[in-house]
């Protein structure tokens, strides 16, 4: 029986095939999921904010920032087995949902850069992403087969 | 912010719940011009929630909603928040255009919900500055039709820059026996609220220093 488990804004979640992960209404948040195909083990955190720093760390909620979450994901998915060296990762989410420009419209911007540059730097290969653009995701990843699914209200769906 | 925001006393609760109050009943009044109607209110609540209710104050995250943000610029920065769900939308367009639309989407219906938006956090506005003696204005609206998860994550993720709560003042509207479902909220920037509280005479006990834990 497979199930889907939803991963809320700041969560981040671990499981194996067949189950599914998701997250619903994305907007300028990032759903990250790291993914060992071999052993079929991922996970996904649903990102918030690029960096814990400068906005008094909260270590009980690694998943809400891109720098403590994916550090987390990572070791959480080592302990349930997966290899260090089969992770991959698709990133979807980093929407400008609000057209003036302040800093609110660029939170998903700067969330999409920071889990990118993170990525490339502790070698975790990107292997798709839907990010950018003004309208809401909704994803679901599945962990048999690895495909992200993405919907929208304005563009329908797809699969990265 | 989220300092500023739990260290408030259930008399200050009260003060900004009647802070709510007023400024609904100015944009409850404004709206029944507009649409040559009767609107009626629902009494106000004055809510502190968490980052992770926001996205589901309208009744699921996968919800189409029509939200409109605007800035609150001047002596209390901030931001004024409309959310309406697409029932409503139909409701008000329906009265405001004199039809029933076929759809929400177009430029037409966007342009009028933004309008009855704008009319509404207007009168919101005047009445905290006739409250408080601030002048206050407001930026031109942003109008989303998207899920509503999108949309309140979106801006609660920008409030998370301050803390890890937030503050909202709600209301709905009723026209006859329709109700449009819909809510209101202020959030207030760190000091906005002490500066509010302070000018209508429900001043902080102690003194709040708005840098103190980001």
């Amino acid at each position: 029986m497979s199930r889907l488990i939803l991963v809320r804004m700041g969560e981040l979640k671990i499981s194996e095939s067949p189950d599914f992960l998701g997250c619903t209404g994305l907007g300028s948040c990032i759903g990250l999921v790291i993914y060992d195909s071999q052993k079929k083990i991922g996970g996904l955190a649903h990102i918030i904010l690029p960096e814990a720093g400068r906005n008094g760390n909260s270590p009980d909620k690694p998943g809400k920032y891109a720098d403590t979450a994916i550090p987390k994901l990572i070791e959480d998915l080592c302990k349930a087995g997966a290899e260090r060296n089969q992770l991959w990762a698709k990133i979807a989410g980093g929407a400008h949902m609000f057209s003036f420009d302040t800093d609110i419209g660029r939170i998903g911007e700067r969330n999409t850069e920071k889990v990118r540059e993170i990525l490339k730097e502790i070698k975790v290969p990107l292997k798709g992403m839907d990010c950018g653009g003004k309208s809401g995701r909704t994803i679901k990843f599945c962990l048999e087969s690895g495909e992200l699914k993405i919907k929208t209200f304005h563009k329908g769906e797809k699969i990265v | 912010m989220s300092d500023q925001i739990s260290r408030l006393t259930p008399f200050q609760i009260d003060a900004l719940r009647e802070v709510g109050n007023i400024g609904a009943g100015n944009s409850a009044t404004a709206l029944a011009q507009f649409l040559e109607r009767e609107i009626k209110m629902e009494v106000p609540g004055a809510r502190i929630l968490s980052l992770e209710e926001i996205p589901e104050i309208m009744g699921g995250e996968e919800r189409l909603v029509g939200c409109v943000l605007l800035r609150m610029l001047g002596e209390a920065p901030g931001k004024i928040v409309y959310l309406v769900d697409e029932k409503s939308m139909y409701r008000l367009l329906t009265l405001a255009l004199g039809y029933e639309p076929q759809e929400i989407s177009g430029e037409m219906e966007q342009s009028a919900l933004q309008e009855i938006a704008n009319i509404l956090s207007g009168s919101f506005l005047n009445s905290i500055n006739k409250m408080t003696g601030f002048n206050c204005v407001q930026s031109l609206p942003s109008f989303v039709l998207d899920m509503a998860g999108a949309v309140l994550g979106s801006i609660a993720a920008h409030e998370g820059q301050f803390g890890d709560q937030a503050l909202f003042l709600e209301t709905s509207f009723y026209e006859g026996d329709n109700k449009i479902f819909s809510k209101f909220f202020l959030i207030p920037e760190p000091g906005s609220l002490e500066k509010i509280l302070g000018a209508i005479g429900a001043e902080t006990d102690e003194q709040i220093d708005p840098g103190a834990n980001g």
